[in-house]
């Protein structure tokens, strides 16, 4: 990436003096604008953003999450999303409005250590991110095997517009859930296509940093 | 004046310091990146004969609750020396003297850490020496600061340190042990490189003021020597080809 626009960055390089609107995981110091991560900067149009290379999941307004069932009190659940904050599941949201504290069990719909797929619904820095699983494509999930990379190689699994995880699942008919924190449900009926589905997953997460990847997915995926 | 009584020669006529280097020469520095599994951000550092090994958690959830900040996150750190880090075993509870260099390291990266982005959360640092030398908690500042960007927690600035001192009437940079039990001043500076800013400043042993602003001099410039050295690290960690495609 010779070109200005596009450069490798880690914290505390100057990316620009320019007058740009600073974006994500940058900041302004007087008229310099600093990456704070490990990553890729790059300057579009306006704005100025790194894109991380590392880092933990920070819950965003609508991200779709896996998350596990870790503990509940009687109104709602608390859902480890691989995250520095426990999502909150209130109980309303899945027994209704008429739900009562006493009359509804909330272990007879979700148990500890059932896996969920979520939005997140609201996130602030004052409050733990609230999810909800009321949703056609959500809910509690009930097969398949769970594979965690680095959140922040997501983006490179979606790939452009999905073009990533499409060749995959056409490849292998693998059905891929990805939640935005890095956890990612497989599920497949043929075991072959299972295995050949997680070992894209690790290729990829391995050489997220790589040029053409999708090339080089697919033809892993067409040997044998 | 200062220092202990030494038959060690600390500087020859030629300028050549008691193991070799010049005045303004820092020792051999090497660090490593992303070494330990199972934290969130690690690094390895020799920095001559010192050995050292950081690990970065989280942010993650602050336990016990009462130490959490709803304004801001928090950051903990623990210097510690394995017994067989010096030639005496070192009783592994943690000292007095590892406490303070505990609360001295934590000082000096705070500022780079913009840990208000996480409110209610903790940031965890935990250094270990393995071997030391002389100038360990330097060392331990730029392992720690590479862990921190390793584990991808947002940072103003990397945190460069580097110690410089009086020797034998000579300002000199990088103070190894030696220099350190019989020289006159021992002086760890901390930095960061592109926002120009100090971040940890001691001083053990007397200086005049010229010899002072020298002695500063030398230590931030050994310092920009480190950080090119971190840079280095991450470079190698997490771009491969060299940093450019």
């Amino acid at each position: 990436m010779q070109d200005d626009k596009k450069r490798y960055v880690i914290p505390g390089d100057v990316i620009t003096t320019g007058p740009y609107r600073p974006d994500q995981n940058v900041t302004l110091y007087g008229n310099h604008i600093i990456a704070t991560v490990i990553g890729i900067s790059e300057i579009s149009d306006d704005s100025v953003r790194v894109i991380p290379l590392t880092g933990m999941y920070i819950p965003k307004s609508s991200d779709l999450v896996i998350g596990k069932v870790v503990s509940h009190t009687s109104l709602s659940w608390e859902v480890d999303i691989n995250s520095c904050y426990v999502g909150i599941l209130p109980a309303a949201d899945v027994f209704g409005r008429d739900f009562s504290a006493h009359a509804d069990e909330l272990t007879s719909k979700l148990d500890k250590g059932d896996l969920i797929a979520a939005r997140i619904v609201n996130f602030d820095r004052t409050r733990d991110p609230l999810i909800t699983i009321a949703d056609r494509e959500l809910g509690k999930i009930e097969s398949g095997t769970l594979i965690k990379i680095s959140p922040s190689k997501v983006p490179r699994l979606i790939g452009k517009r999905g073009s990533m995880i499409q060749t995959i699942e056409m490849a292998t008919h693998a059905v891929i859930t990805i939640g935005q924190n890095g956890l990612i449900v497989v599920s497949c009926d043929d075991s072959n296509g299972l295995l050949k589905a997680i070992k894209a997953i690790r290729m990829i997460e391995e050489q997220a940093h790589m040029a053409n990847l999708t090339d080089k997915i697919k033809e892993m995926l067409e040997s044998r | 004046m200062g220092g202990r009584e030494s038959t060690l020669v600390l500087l020859d006529k030629n300028g050549i310091r008691c193991d070799g280097r010049k005045v303004n020469e820092p020792r051999k520095i090497m660090i490593k990146a992303g070494v330990l599994k199972n934290a969130d951000g690690s690094a390895y550092i020799e920095f001559g004969d010192n050995k050292i090994l950081a690990g970065v958690f989280g942010p993650r959830d602050v336990h016990p609750k009462h130490l959490s900040n709803t304004d801001t996150g928090i950051l903990r750190c623990r210097y510690h020396m394995s017994p067989f880090s010096v030639t005496e075993r070192k009783n592994p509870a943690p000292s007095r003297r590892e406490i303070e260099i505990s609360k001295v390291i934590k000082e000096a990266l705070q500022p780079s850490l913009m840990l208000e982005k996480f409110p209610r959360t903790v940031v965890d640092v935990f250094i270990e020496v393995l071997q030391a030398d002389g100038g360990s908690r330097c060392a331990a500042i730029d392992a720690a600061s590479v862990a921190l960007a390793d584990a991808g927690i947002p940072m103003r600035d990397m945190v460069c340190a580097c110690a410089a001192g009086k020797v034998a009437d000579t300002i000199v940079l990088d103070v190894n042990n030696e220099e350190d039990q019989a020289g006159q001043a021992d002086m760890p500076v901390g930095y960061m490189p592109n926002l120009d800013k100090v971040t940890l400043l001691q001083l053990d042993g007397v200086l005049t003021r010229d010899e002072y602003k020298k002695c500063i001099d030398t230590a931030i410039g050994g310092c920009k020597l480190v950080y090119q050295i971190q840079k280095k690290a991450l470079t190698d960690k997490f771009f491969e080809n060299g940093g450019n495609q």
